[in-house]
């Protein structure tokens, strides 16, 4: 009966357009760890700055009735968050992961507060007029048959998402920006003397992680909703340190196990009446990304004992 | 400003947060084309110089000219600018990435939207053929040699630009035979018109190499000299502030039984790599033996195997008669091994606890601290105290913690530490690098009487000199095998051993496997 | 020099706070006097505010205590949430559906919430030792997976369907911690909060394991070479520690509910961050650490309830204390002059 209806909901088309819906802000967060995690910074205030970009993205666009400033808000309030952030690392010399804390229990008190100071709500946005960013259909692909239901109509964050993926691919691979990020990260000594401004391109790579997890924020509340409630990122800004670190510094990688978190959502999503308790079905996805990245570590663990039994017993 | 001096610092003072004063009013005249060297002991304030004069650290007053121009570094990047080239101690490269990569790494050819790597491999190429010093530029800086990514350093610098060259104690990874080949290329620099500033505290280099010397004690000038005004004697008087003689006096071997032997010890590392490859040797009671080679050829895989915090692949470890090669940590040192670690601040000490927690890691689990099942702080103080007072080490109160003391002070906490649980095997792994002459010789003192108290020694140095006045026996080894097997210490040079720990001499099988006896 | 330069830094950062929040009333309020009245003088004005403050740090003492233990080993596990939420859980089951005497009803609950805290506590410490995941990522997503089985287990099994809203069936009264002083929350949780702090006290500071704690949380490396067994100390910590914090979440229970409502979780295990730190993860400092947090809470609770500024305030106060007070070099630069004074006036 359960099975039967797993079959029929992989067999929808929307399914798997509702895949890269979910997958599109853990997607956005996973390249922004992955920027920070190269530079050697672990980010987890993600999840703070996330909630802060979609707060910030809907009463800017409220205010302005611009959906497109209303994003550029989101995204600066992103950049501005991971700068305070960096500050504090880079600058005090404080512990990456307590600050990511403190900001994001800023965040999660923050949010509120100033949301019932413009609406006299605490729990969602619904008496602003925000605005919503568009979704784009795309001519010849959206009129092939299944093809057309899956790839088109997308919200365009979640094309700007897939594209970033070849970017940041290209930017590592290839770009002086990518090489020097590469570089602090794996010998920040290194770096420094060859001239590389070391607390630069660590300021530089914790701005873009905050403006792509700001542009997360503004798809979780500029998106398909179209509101603010508090606590919407529900933990995404940790799934993406999960995801972010089965990429190992990969963007294709970062980009499959988003899809996997969005393949578990979505499956989530459309198994709701499906007879299994509501809450297994919530807690389906955190516990497949637990098991996916627990997996990974395990394998990176074999591989290391395999190549060094073998080189022992080459001898 | 003196007319032809290429760089000067005048009046250079540097305290470190935490107060430590590392330079103090220090003065370095460096002429155009001369090879300089900068001496001093360790400690001196050699390398916070440099690292003022390369940018990496601001002076806390002090002025720096370059051409004859003042100038204020903030960063590397802007003594690079000026012409400054740095070879560092630890060699500053990205090991995931190719030589190539490096060579370029922070000026990059190409645009910054696509760097060339094409022709960062060309440069590389061109560069290594006219300098001659040779490097593959497309081979991962992890997978080459130490002398190789030497001398990628050294082409770094000039593909910069570089007309000052800083070589920070390049010899200190570096066979004789190594060494050798870097004064020839260094004099080739310096006919090219290079300026070399070569920081070192091997007397015979200097001599072999240098113009001039500026010589620096307790962060303070001591002058600058021609070399030919002084002999050894007068340098090392002025850089030690007396004459001292590390010649350790020792008495005749008397070895007992047997106490200790590994037998095949195999280790491959993570990445695949072999770094230990059967390994055999035995220690007897009252005997010092010596583990003579560069770093990073299996030394420190050793010591961890003998330890018990590695893993092997295949091999056996026996103390006493008992087969400890599976055994804990714990199980070693109870079985009496005692271990003083090679890098005191990582893995010998938790550096912000206090004197006392550091003082009893090894016995903290005994009844001896305790009363009525808990520890007592009491006994503690007793305990750490005692220590800290037999092994000299100086300190205001029990209470403080280790990172407030120097260097030297920490190393003979850590000696205390370990002697006194009266071990039979006890592992000395660079027991005195980096710390001043007064503790060198008040350790190498005490290890002499830990062999006259008839315990088995085991000696890992990359510091010949201390191998060869210190040891009984002596093993070479290179490239995770022991090559040599030397008994007649008293008639063999550092460079005898030299030629085994490059690879170019390597004794029979049965001269080596008599280092191992049942 | 050293101790008298944390406790300038720590006065700093109480300043910058305060500076901050007064900053952000006089901005926000239209009657900004009202409100920082009540949020900083609010908890003294009756004995029965004043005692709310101590019922309130009981579910703080209790994370502090957990995460500062889980910081002083050297790990990053935020596994307290679940442990916490789900020991509430454990003990509305048991509140429920079990019949025992008054005084053995709250000492077996609490037993059996401890246990489960500590499994559940145990899981990402496991994890980190045989597989190397990061402890810290595998919390956060297993406080969600928690944090839906408790909702699961209240709703199928304890749900008062009565109700109209989220709330379990009424706890039976054998299972409560009573008030000790008439007219006041103050509850007996309060005293087996500082029995745990003593018992912690004494197992950091003066017992073979807590000395191995303290070494493998400050240097590793030297912990292993030393012939200490860090992966026991990594999970023997954390089963501890989420037992600590399951306990916690009984305690809270029994002394204040009368049913099961948490339709989220709390967010004690976040404050217990705030308290590891300002406690400087040793237990000793852990209820004067938690009584601030709390005072500031029902302050905080006051001010809502009579001016216009929300009781959210509280988390941006507890995140720039977070901030400075953890700042290494924070006002390093003054530290920095003042030694350079003393250590060249020394030589001259």
């Amino acid at each position: 009966m359960i099975l039967q209806d797993i079959i029929n909901t992989l067999s929808l088309p929307e399914f798997y357009f509702a895949v890269f819906r979910s997958a599109t802000p853990v997607l956005l967060t996973t390249l922004g760890a992955m920027i920070a995690s190269r530079s050697g910074t672990n980010n987890i205030a993600l999840e703070g700055t996330m909630l802060i970009s979609a707060f910030v993205g809907v009463v800017v666009s409220a205010f302005t009735q611009s959906a497109w400033i209303g994003f550029f808000g989101a995204v600066l309030a992103g950049f501005l968050i991971s700068n305070i952030l960096a500050y504090f690392i880079l600058k005090l010399n404080s512990n990456s992961v307590i600050s990511g804390i403190a900001l994001n229990t800023f965040a999660s008190g923050g949010t509120i507060f100033a949301l019932y100071l413009l609406t006299g709500e605490k729990g969602a946005s619904t008496s602003l007029a925000s605005l919503k960013l568009p979704s784009i259909d795309i001519p010849v692909i959206q009129d092939i048959p299944v093809i057309g239901a899956i790839l088109s109509g997308h919200h365009v964050l979640t094309y700007a998402a897939l594209i970033l993926v070849a970017v940041i691919w290209y930017m590592f691979k290839y770009t002086e920006l990518g090489m020097h990020i590469r570089a602090v990260g794996e010998s920040p000594d290194a770096a420094e003397s060859v001239g590389i401004h070391v607390k630069r391109v660590k300021y530089t790579a914790l701005s873009l992680s905050g403006i792509l997890t700001g542009m997360a924020g503004a798809f979780l509340s500029m998106g398909y909703v179209g509101l603010f409630s508090a606590g919407m990122t529900a933990g995404r800004g940790y799934i993406a340190l999960a995801t972010q670190a089965i990429a190992a510094g990969n963007a294709v990688i970062g980009m499959l196990a988003s899809l996997l978190f969005g393949f578990c959502q979505s499956l989530a999503n459309y198994l709701q009446s499906s007879g299994i308790p509501l809450q297994f079905i919530q807690m389906m996805p955190y516990l497949i990304i637990i098991i996916a990245y627990t997996v990974y570590c395990a394998m990176v663990e074999r591989n290391k004992k395999k190549k060094q039994m073998r080189a022992a017993a080459g001898k | 400003m003196e007319q032809g001096n290429i760089l000067e610092a005048r009046n250079i003072t540097k305290v470190y947060p935490g107060g430590v004063v590392a330079n103090h009013n220090v003065n370095l005249s460096v002429k155009k084309g001369e090879i300089h060297a900068l001496v001093g002991e360790n400690g001196a304030g050699k390398s916070t110089l440099m690292k003022m004069l390369f940018g990496m650290l601001a002076p806390t007053e002090g002025q720096i000219f370059v051409d004859g121009k003042e100038v204020h570094f903030t960063s590397s990047g802007d003594a690079i600018a000026a012409g400054l080239g740095m070879v560092h101690q630890h060699f500053m490269q990205v090991p995931s990435m190719t030589v190539a990569e490096n060579l370029i790494l922070g000026a990059e050819t190409g645009s910054p939207f696509k760097v060339d790597r094409k022709k960062a491999v060309e440069i590389t190429r061109e560069l290594s053929e006219r300098y001659n010093l040779k490097v593959e530029a497309e081979e991962k800086v992890e997978d080459i040699s130490l002398a190789m990514r030497q001398k990628l350093e050294i082409l770094k610098a000039l593909y910069r630009g570089a007309h000052i060259l800083i070589l920070d104690e390049p010899t200190a990874v570096l066979t004789p035979q190594e060494t050798e080949e870097l004064f020839e290329q260094l004099l080739l620099l310096k006919e090219s018109g290079h300026t070399i500033i070569f920081i070192s505290h091997k007397l015979n280099e200097v001599k072999a190499l240098c113009n001039r010397m500026t010589i620096l004690r307790d962060g303070k000038t001591m002058g600058t000299y021609e070399i030919s005004d002084l002999d050894e004697h007068e340098i090392s008087r002025l850089m030690v502030g007396r004459e001292v003689s590390l010649d350790i006096e020792k008495a005749e071997a008397d070895f007992g039984k047997t106490v200790f032997s590994v037998k095949d010890l195999v280790y491959a590392d993570q990445f695949g790599k072999t770094r230990l490859d059967h390994v055999s040797f035995s220690i007897k009671e009252g005997q010092i033996l010596g583990i003579a080679g560069i770093d990073g050829n299996g030394q420190s895989e050793l010591v961890e195997a003998i330890v018990g915090t590695l893993k092997l692949q295949g091999g056996q470890v026996r103390l006493n008669g008992e087969d400890l090669t599976g055994a804990s940590v714990l199980k070693r040192q109870e079985a009496g091994i005692s271990h003083v670690s090679e890098d005191r601040m990582r893995y010998g000490s938790a550096p912000k606890l206090s004197l006392e927690d550091n003082a009893i890691s090894k016995v903290y689990y005994t009844g001896q601290l305790k009363s009525r099942g808990l520890i007592d702080s009491k006994k503690v103080n007793g305990f750490a105290n005692r220590i800290l007072k037999e092994f000299l080490v100086k300190y205001d109160n029990s209470k403080q913690s280790v990172s407030e003391l120097s260097g030297g002070n920490v190393q003979k906490l850590i000696v205390g530490r370990e002697f006194d649980y009266d071990p039979d095997l006890l592992i000395m792994n660079q027991p005195t690098r980096g710390i001043d002459v007064g503790a060198i010789e008040f350790i190498r003192k005490k290890i002499v009487d830990m062999r006259a108290r008839k315990k088995a020694i085991l000696l890992v140095s990359a510091d010949l000199s201390e191998i060869l006045s210190l040891s009984d026996t002596i093993l070479v080894m290179h490239e995770g095998r022991i090559v040599g097997h030397i008994s007649d210490v008293k008639n063999t040079s550092e460079n005898d051993l030299g030629l085994y720990m490059l690879g170019v001499k390597e004794d029979s099988k049965e001269q080596i496997g008599g280092a191992y006896c049942e | 020099m050293s101790k008298k330069f944390t406790a300038v830094r720590l006065l700093c950062a109480f300043g910058i706070a305060f500076v901050l929040t007064v900053a952000i009333i006089f901005g926000v309020s239209e009657e900004p006097v009202t409100a920082i009245y009540n949020l900083f003088l609010g908890p003294l004005q009756s004995k029965r505010h004043f005692f709310d403050v101590f019922a309130s740090s009981v579910p703080l003492i209790f994370t502090g205590l957990a995460l500062g233990l889980v910081f002083k080993s050297g790990n990053f596990s935020m596994i307290a949430d679940a442990c916490l939420y789900t020991g509430a859980v454990v003990t509305a089951a048991l509140a429920i559906k079990t019949a025992l005497p008054a005084g053995l009803h709250p000492a077996v609950i609490m037993l059996l919430a401890a246990v489960v805290g500590g499994i559940i506590g145990s899981i990402p410490a496991l994890l980190k030792v045989y597989f190397h995941t990061n402890e810290l990522v595998t919390s956060l997503m297993f406080n969600y997976v928690f944090f839906y089985l408790g909702i699961y287990t209240v709703t199928k099994f304890l749900a008062d369907r009565a109700a109209g809203t989220f709330a379990s069936l009424k706890y039976q009264p054998t299972a409560s911690l009573g008030s000790l002083i008439s007219g006041t929350k103050f509850h007996a949780g309060y005293l087996i909060a500082i029995a745990v702090v003593i018992l912690l006290y004494l197992l950091v500071y003066k017992t073979k394991f807590g000395y191995e704690i303290r070494i493998s949380g400050s240097n590793p490396e030297f912990a292993k070479y030393s012939g200490i067994n860090t992966s026991r100390v990594i999970i023997l910590t954390q089963v501890i520690a989420g037992a600590v914090a399951g306990l916690g979440g009984s305690v809270e229970q029994m002394a204040m509910y009368q049913r099961f409502n948490w339709q989220d979780s709390p967010s004690y295990a976040w404050d217990g961050v705030i308290i590891a730190i300002l406690s400087g993860n040793n237990p000793k400092n852990v209820p004067l650490a938690a009584f601030f947090l709390a005072y500031i809470r029902v302050g905080a609770d006051l001010m809502s309830r009579r001016s216009d500024v929300q009781n959210e305030l509280v988390s941006i106060i507890q995140a720039v204390l977070i901030l400075f007070v953890t700042a290494e070099r924070f006002m390093a630069g003054w530290k920095q002059r003042q030694e350079a004074k003393k250590a060249l006036g020394g030589e001259a």
